[in-house]
């Protein structure tokens, strides 16, 4: 025997002992188990728009997709819904067929693109030809076909958003919107009355330069979380967060103060602070930046002695007419010196100054009385005030974040202006970790409402011309507005350059000085053709063939149970969309009868974000390029080539057949390759020096003459002779704007790359930053030009000669604390006035809503004595509006299952409602069924020593989807706001009861 | 050289980014869920949801507060699963620190999911095991193949707040600790959590209000049984002594007959 044996025996036996010294160890390291992309894409969610990267295989399928690190926004980072989008587009529901519904019939049947986009075309011939009006009953040209309706798209690149307007207006059509009617067109209305432009004034990293930041009719945390990032980094740096909501929410977590505020009160709510700050700055007027005020904003200037309000007047502004439901505006005006000047009290004690104005407004906004319409907690109520006022310092700032919370209500622009004019107070606009922070909940609802898919205005904010407006001249005479102050920049006096050169785009050599620049192409619109009135429309049989790409208004329209029942009554319907939505599908919903319903219905696989090349336009006027990183199902198409492809075949019958003016259909520009490259597109909307034949390197270029042409002229600059600035991914920046976090280089911002606006209220009369520590620009005396952001006007400082004032879009130059003239139509300032269904009345004067909004036909209003509980919509971080974009991805259903509405514990005592079971909500407009989340993060408002309850549900749902449940908007009224009709959401009345 | 997770409470707001990511790098199906009258699904971790976002409303002296909290598996230095498991599927990473998983060698026993002190591996009904749709699975397996390509966990990556951060274990513990002590502040309770419970926990916490509030075990140990019955060694030192015992009687029996033989031929001889 030997011993060696022995010992190779015992090593095997040893070897057996124990786990870790001797068995197969765990690997150091594996290899990834699957890639990490390359291309580039921006998330299609919310309006952050974070950088995303995409992986896909040999086959064009995406593999992975997940956070763009070199992105500055997001670095990296994505909520919920952006780490799902690979369930966008690798998923069985996506819709990979041309669907065709037959009038009466019960089922799709699938058709070919080419027999699909023929008998669309067919279709929008037939309903303009026998519907199209050349001149209207009191003879003026009109140009116009009311029976065509068309609504999308947020979620399209600003190209197609683009060429979806240019068709439109092509065609004639009127009833022309996408779904930032229903957002956030109030913001346009109000921040464009206040400062000039209606958009986000600042951008999603300047929050992280906040000394406080007021979150008020917004969820950030929720909705845009990647927002909530900077916010978080403000926080890091001591900046105090203030939340403002009727609900305890995921951003109510984070805040150092939770101010609870019944829904609809923000007026009540911040006039209490308008007059808290106005006492302050008269006692302590060294806390304030009485430069700021006095020279930047609109406080000195002298009003009509005409003018009164609800002071005087019980709710009221001076001229209201109570049978046309609208102000004559004449006596909201300045008193004008001899030479046409606003008159100003830079004492700010004449008794007309808007100073004094604003003063006696909100004289009545005391703290008990504010607090019994809002129902918030006095002493929290102080707080706020005190900490938000402190911003008024010259080196501090503050921002406002806002959203649907305080857009979507029939009082909204008022609502956003009372933001306004307490940022100009505190010299707050234009500064760093200032302004007022829209936030857009759709990836490119900036671009589209940038490039105007909305029937009043054309791209770039041009006004919409009405039958008035005869000729060219007479529309120019009619909207340009003027100044003889010569301090004022007055820059929509450039009118004319614009109008003249989006005409040459669109209509090229059929477009000069002889044809008056074929300004009679464009169709002549007169009265409110925004969504509830085109649902309106819809029920009188006025809309006959209705185009909806990208937009599920089955579900997102308010009253839904009657937008869908008048979808019924269209002779056909174009759909575009990723699935089978609602809105598609609205024939075969739930309770009806597909045989009864006659609507011939056109449904096209659409490309998602990730699968085509294009740009997006996030909140903060950010246009990034994102390109095609992996296909989707083969028969889907990109909203670019079916429109190319619709016009195309409009032009082709036109031209074979003849048909009603066919001139701007015929002479229509559209010349962008087969299939239409995307490229081109961009290219014509910055516009051409038509001469030298070269791209154009800002809107400064632009000419009335016609030697110049430009899509929109807010993009001009965008894509110049050196390039795409949208694509433009360099980090770069100097120290001054490393230390703001202004990106100059990443991106292309409207206007001209400016990243805050108004930025030349951030420095005294000398140009010197009011704040030395987070300076936007300074003036360099030696070189005699600006540094840091794109000036927002390269004029010298106040002190010196030839120099403007800073708010360069108002016609004198100045912030609007008091909007005056025609700008708002109920009213110059804001008066806290109850929802058109509120539980109480109201007690700031017996003027009960505001006075302005339309009442339309079909509006049924709930008595509080049937349905005594407030109700609000809103959303979780989850999914996303209409919820076809979420609800068909498992991991986003797996999250949020089911349709919810969130509960107080003493109302679910009350009612005998326990939590995780079926609830029944209903309003005077139908009835819904939900499971009900019992919670503490609703309770009870005391309101006028009266108990209210109010409940709050997620607006996301509808019959269609992996998850289906019933739609909050079944429960909403059709009523919206006294300027844009943006639908009152957010605050109606509902009773509750277990099932 | 040992790598951490630290979770910030007080900036979790609760989005979920974290359990999408961890499905998207894992390729983790999505399971059927109901509202059951809150915001958290689904409502526990499974061999498909290796990480979940916990919401509780809190109330402390009449203040609301909405708490989150991420779970997922603890990546203990001293790990109990580690010490009871008798397959090695379990084992520890010996330069990265964390818990890995591999369920080819997985016997499905179960004594991981009894010693557990958070409760956290959880069996796959069907093929009763920890199961995975890769090699690594069932539990949050710290995206050792990302780490090791020098990049951070999916789920770090995704927090919008930067609420997890990856790194390493000494810099994550000094910068917690000092984020506890600037919330004590507002929130007297805060604390540090992982720096010393079971060795040292990978996956570390800032916590604003006491663990208990947080559903987590205030000074977790190893389970004395989990000691005892470390199952792998008891294993292995049976055997061995089975073994050696045999061995060495297979020797004695063979000098037994050696003695014998040699008594043989002794025998023979004479």
């Amino acid at each position: 025997m030997k011993l060696c044996g022995g010992t190779a025996a015992g090593a095997a036996l040893l070897g057996m002992l124990g786990p870790e010294s001797f068995a197969e160890a765990a690997p150091i390291d594996i290899p990834l188990r699957k890639r990490i992309g390359e291309k580039t894409s921006i998330c299609c969610y919310c309006g952050v728009g974070c950088g995303v990267i995409v992986a896909s295989d040999e086959n064009g399928k995406a593999t992975s997709i997940e956070g763009d690190p070199d992105h500055p926004i997001n670095q990296g980072a994505l909520c919920s819904k952006g780490a799902s989008l690979i369930q966008v587009t690798n998923n069985e529901r996506r819709l990979d067929k041309v669907l065709y519904r037959a009038p009466y019939s019960s089922d799709w049947e699938e058709v070919s693109w080419d027999w699909a986009i023929d008998k669309i075309a067919r279709n929008i011939k037939k309903t303009r030809d026998e519907n199209w009006t050349y001149e209207d009953e009191r003879g003026r040209i009109v140009n116009h076909t009311e029976a065509i309706g068309w609504d999308g798209s947020a979620v399209v690149n600003n190209e197609e958003a683009y060429l979806f307007t240019k068709f439109a207006r092509a065609l004639g059509i009127t009833y022309l919107e996408h779904c930032a009617r229903l957002c956030h067109s109030s913001t346009v209305a109000a921040l464009g009355s206040s400062f000039g432009r209606g958009a986000m004034t600042n951008h999603w990293i300047d929050i992280k330069n906040s000394n406080c930041i007021m979150i008020i009719g917004s969820n950030a945390a929720e909705n845009h979380p990647l927002a909530f990032k900077w916010v978080t980094e403000a926080m890091e740096q001591d900046a105090e967060l203030i939340s403002v909501d009727p609900r305890f929410t995921r951003t109510s977590s984070k805040a150092d103060t939770y101010a609870r505020m019944r829904s609809g009160t923000d007026v009540a709510f911040i006039g209490g602070m308008i007059k808290y700050v106005i006492e302050d700055i008269e006692g302590h007027p060294e806390n304030y930046n009485m430069t700021y005020i006095k020279e930047y904003t609109n406080a000195t200037l002298l009003v009509d002695p005409g003018f009164k309000g609800p002071a005087d007047l019980d709710g009221l502004f001076s001229g209201y007419d109570p049978a046309k439901r609208a102000y004559d505006r004449s006596t909201w005006v300045y008193q004008l010196d001899e030479k046409g000047i606003p008159k100003r009290d830079t004492s700010l004690k004449d008794p007309n100054c808007v100073f004094q104005l604003l003063k006696k407004q909100y004289s009545r906004y005391d703290v008990d009385t504010v607090c019994s319409v809002t129902g918030t907690a006095k002493d929290v109520y102080r707080k706020v005030c005190e900490t938000y006022a402190a911003t008024g310092k010259p080196d501090k700032s503050a921002t406002i974040i806002y959203a649907m919370g305080t857009t979507q209500h029939t009082n909204a622009a008022q609502m956003i202006r009372s933001y306004s004019m307490l940022q100009l107070l505190l010299g707050n606009i234009g500064v760093a970790g200032g302004g007022i922070n829209a936030a857009r909940g759709q990836s490119n609802v900036q671009g589209s409402t940038d490039h105007c898919v909305l029937y009043h205005i054309l791209p770039g904010y041009l006004k919409t011309p009405h039958p008035e407006d005869v000729d060219l001249e007479a529309y120019l005479k009619h909207y340009t507005p003027t100044s003889n102050d010569p301090l004022s920049a007055n820059w929509w006096g450039n009118y004319d350059k614009y109008i003249v050169s989006l005409l040459k785009a669109w209509y090229g050599d059929a477009a000069s000085a002889s044809n008056d620049f074929a300004y009679e192409y464009l169709p002549k619109v007169e009265g409110d053709h925004s969504h509830i009135a085109a649902a309106e429309a819809m029920n009188d049989g006025i809309i006959k063939g209705f185009m909806s790409p990208g937009h599920n208004t089955a579900v997102s329209g308010p009253n839904a149970n009657l937008e869908r029942e008048w979808l019924g009554n269209l002779d056909w319907l174009m759909v575009s969309d990723l699935w089978e939505s609602e809105t598609a599908a609205f024939w075969k919903r739930p309770g009806v009868d597909p045989a009864q319903i006659k609507t011939e219905v056109f449904l096209l696989p659409a490309q998602a974000s990730m699968e085509k090349e294009g740009s997006i336009t996030n909140s903060g006027r950010w246009s990034q390029w994102r390109y095609k990183c992996c296909d989707g199902p083969d028969m889907a198409r990109s909203d670019l080539w079916m429109v190319t492809e619709l016009i195309k075949k409009v032009k082709e019958l036109y031209d074979t057949e003849g048909g009603e003016y066919p001139d701007p259909i015929l002479n229509l520009a559209w010349d962008y390759g087969d299939p239409p490259d995307v490229h081109k597109v961009a290219k014509e909307i910055n516009g051409y020096d038509l001469e030298a034949g070269e791209l154009l390197p800002s809107f400064t270029k632009l000419k009335s003459d016609g030697t110049t042409s430009s899509g929109n002229w807010l993009y001009c600059a965008s894509y110049t002779e050196d390039g795409n600035m949208a694509a433009r991914r360099d980090p770069t920046q100097t120290p001054e704007q490393a230390n703001i976090g202004l990106y100059p280089n990443w991106s292309w911002c409207w206007p001209v790359n400016r990243r805050i606006i108004y930025n030349r209220a951030s420095v005294d009369l000398d140009g010197n930053p009011f704040n030395p520590d987070k300076p936007v620009i300074n003036w360099h005396p030696l070189r005699g030009k600006w540094e840091g952001d794109v000036p927002d006007g390269g004029w010298p400082p106040m002190s010196q000669e030839g120099t403007k004032l800073p708010f360069i879009m108002t016609s004198e130059g100045r912030g609007h604390i008091f909007a005056p003239g025609t700008l708002l139509k109920d009213g110059p300032i804001p008066e806290h006035y109850e929802p058109w269904e509120s539980p109480v009345g109201n007690l700031l004067s017996n003027t009960q809503s505001d006075p302005a909004v339309t009442i339309w036909k079909s509006l049924v209003k709930g008595d509080a004595s049937k349905y005594p509980i407030v109700a609000t919509t809103y959303r979780v971080s989850e999914h996303w509006l209409a919820g076809q974009m979420t609800r068909n991805l498992p991991w986003l259903v797996e999250l949020m299952p089911e349709m919810f509405v969130e509960v107080s514990e003493e109302l679910a005592e009350e009612k005998g409602i326990e939590n995780g079971k079926k609830v029944i909500v209903e309003s005077a407009r139908g009835k819904i069924e939900a499971v009900a989340v019992v919670t503490k993060r609703f309770t009870p408002f005391s309101i006028n020593g009266k108990r209210v309850h109010q409940i709050g549900m997620p607006w996301h749902w509808g019959y269609m989807g992996l998850s289906k449940g019933d739609s909050a908007n079944v429960l909403t009224p059709n009523i919206g706001d006294a300027n844009t009709t943006i639908p009152e959401y957010k605050a109606f009345l509902c009773d509750i009861m277990a099932k | 050289m040992a790598k951490a997770m630290l979770n910030d409470v007080n900036k979790c707001i609760g989005c979920r980014a974290c359990q999408v990511a961890c499905k998207e790098w894992h390729d983790l199906p999505a399971e059927q869920t109901t509202n059951r009258g809150t915001y958290e699904n689904p409502p526990d971790l499974s061999a498909d949801t290796w990480t979940k976002i916990i919401f509780k409303e809190y109330s402390n002296d009449g203040t609301l507060r909405w708490l989150f909290r991420k779970e997922q598996c603890m990546h203990c230095t001293n790990a109990p699963c580690v010490n009871v498991c008798p397959s090695d599927a379990l084992q520890r990473h010996p330069t990265l620190g964390f818990v890995t998983y591999d369920r080819h060698k997985c016997t499905g026993c179960g004594y991981c999911v009894e010693f557990c002190p958070f409760d956290i591996p959880r069996m796959d009904k069907e093929s009763n095991k920890l199961l995975g749709t890769g090699l690594m699975g069932g539990k949050c397996d710290f995206c050792f193949d990302r780490v090791s390509n020098g990049l951070e966990p999916a789920c770090a990556k995704a927090c919008p707040t930067g609420a997890i951060k990856f790194g390493e274990w000494e810099d994550l513990v000094a910068e917690g600790k000092q984020r506890v002590e600037a919330l004590k502040e507002n929130h007297p309770d805060a604390n540090f959590y992982g720096e010393h419970e079971l060795g040292g926990l990978h996956m570390l916490y800032v916590l604003d209000e006491k663990p208990e509030v947080y559903d987590l075990p205030v000074g977790p140990q190893m389970p004395a049984a989990a000691t005892a019955l470390n199952v792998g060694e008891w294993t292995g030192v049976g055997l061995g002594l089975l073994v050696g015992g045999g061995m060495l009687g297979a020797a004695m029996l063979a000098r037994a007959r050696m003695i014998e033989g040699k008594k043989e031929e002794e025998s023979a001889e004479d």
